[in-house]
């Protein structure tokens, strides 16, 4: 098989997953509103202090965009499934994970760039400094794409299940720790200036892992899920 | 796998070790168990270009089962499927791309037009289709219908933009899941047509149906799954 048709197939999915959530795009819309919401309610909840929110701010806006995502994981194989596309994708001349990683690419798309785009503003909500933005938009840049992809494979152990919400949040939260620690301590080390570059390289060597070996296990689940 | 200690088959094929140089599935010993309760035991045979194979039983008797193992969604409780003399774990690429199989849930995106989940067939399949796929879409009665969301086609509708991709695939081998089923007669007839022809042209049809196939003898075999 060549790499223009393994190219092609690639491209057709991320195509078709990004048609579907444009035609669907009221779905696309609840993890974005959930994002907002939990971050605007901080302020009322805790306090309106500056100095308190500027403390809290990496933390919060890295648990909300976690959450996020977590509450968008579900959707990415679960319709394919009902209507046997999954079936169709398994059975395809191409390599599984191939397809695969073009179903997280057109997830991350709709979910991680948008929850990255509005991560500034909420930043501005909680006062965090200007100068600290920068750091919260790489963070999420390096680490939105391990959570999609992470993701995929729970969701994938789980979409034959018919109740499988709890179970994924048990069996992807502990591997989003890592991501989580990393990030909004490069976040707050950037508020506090310091130098963040540590953090940074393993969030890109976890993102390297992730590309990597993600894909393949995500394919492995898929193919147990549908035995 | 040896074979001797196994009980008496119940086909009537005789033992043969299949030859590499003429394509074919080859089933040996296949037996399948679900909750302890045996659906099917020491299935043996062999089907060949030209040939079509009809799987009969009782709902529940396990049809459905059978025709996931034979395109290599379940893996059987024992024995095994062989594609050209190898086995289609070990063959994969070769029997995917010689392999055409529509389920029950037929794989059709609600979301997305007759015109482009065609258009995702094809990419998935590695194929360049030889007519246009307005053609095919007119040959199974949808025209008109191109460029409307699937969701607005019947549940009939709906399958005959499934097996629309018959009609584009130059798969040797189709595994059909009740492909009449709700289908009107015209369709029945239509599609009945179109696995006749594929059959005489050498190809090889396996399906699950009660419906009569006006094959020859000898390019129908009738395998009933009795509980």
């Amino acid at each position: 098989m060549s790499e223009a048709s393994l190219y092609q197939a690639f491209s057709t999915v991320l195509k078709r997953d990004l048609t579907l959530a444009y035609r669907t795009r009221t779905e696309m819309v609840n993890p974005m509103l959930f994002f907002i919401i939990v971050i605007s309610l901080f302020p009322l909840a805790v306090s309106p202090d500056p100095k308190v929110l500027q403390s809290l701010a990496p933390g919060v806006i890295w648990v909300a965009a976690l959450l996020a995502t977590l509450l968008s994981l579900d959707s990415m194989f679960r319709s394919d499934f009902d209507d046997g596309a999954l079936e169709q994708m398994l059975l395809s001349v191409h390599p599984v994970s191939v397809l695969v990683l073009g179903k997280v690419l057109a997830h991350w798309l709709v979910t991680g760039i948008p929850l990255l785009l509005l991560a500034p503003l909420l930043a501005v909500l909680l006062h965090m400094p200007s100068d600290s933005i920068p750091a919260l938009m790489t963070t999420l840049a390096l680490g939105g794409p391990i959570l999609s992809l992470v993701g995929a494979i729970g969701v994938a152990l789980t979409v034959g299940l018919r109740r499988g919400g709890v179970l994924l949040s048990l069996l992807i939260l502990p591997l989003y720790i890592p991501v989580l620690i990393f990030a909004a301590n490069a976040v707050s080390n950037a508020a506090a200036g310091l130098a963040i570059a540590g953090q940074l390289y393993f969030l890109g060597a976890l993102l390297a892992l992730a590309l990597t070996l993600a894909p393949i296990a995500t394919a492995a689940a898929l193919r147990i899920s549908l035995r | 796998m040896p074979l001797t200690d196994r009980f008496p088959s119940q086909s009537q094929m005789p033992e043969s070790t299949p030859d590499k140089s003429t394509p074919g599935l080859t089933v040996k010993g296949l037996t399948c168990a679900r909750d302890d309760r045996v659906l099917f035991k020491n299935l043996d045979f062999r089907l060949e270009p030209g040939q079509a194979l009809q799987i009969e039983g009782p709902n529940g008797s396990g049809k459905t089962t059978m025709l996931r193992i034979l395109c290599g969604l379940t893996l059987p409780t024992e024995g095994e499927v062989l594609w050209n003399g190898l086995a289609i774990e070990d063959n994969r690429a070769e029997y995917m791309g010689a392999m055409d199989f529509i389920g029950h849930a037929h794989g059709i995106k609600k979301e997305l037009t007759p015109m482009e989940n065609l258009q995702v067939a094809m990419a998935m399949a590695n194929t360049r289709p030889e007519q246009s796929l307005e053609a095919v879409l007119e040959k199974v009665g949808l025209r008109g219908f191109e460029d409307v969301p699937a969701i607005t086609l019947s549940a009939g509708q709906c399958r005959r933009v499934a097996l629309g991709r018959l009609l584009l695939s130059k798969s040797l081998l189709w595994i059909l899941d009740e492909p009449f089923t709700a289908l009107d007669v015209q369709g029945q007839a239509q599609i009945e047509s179109m696995l006749v022809n594929h059959v005489e042209q050498g190809g090889m049809v396996i399906l699950t149906s009660h419906h009569p196939l006006a094959l020859k003898d000898g390019m129908l075999k009738i395998i009933n799954l009795r509980p």
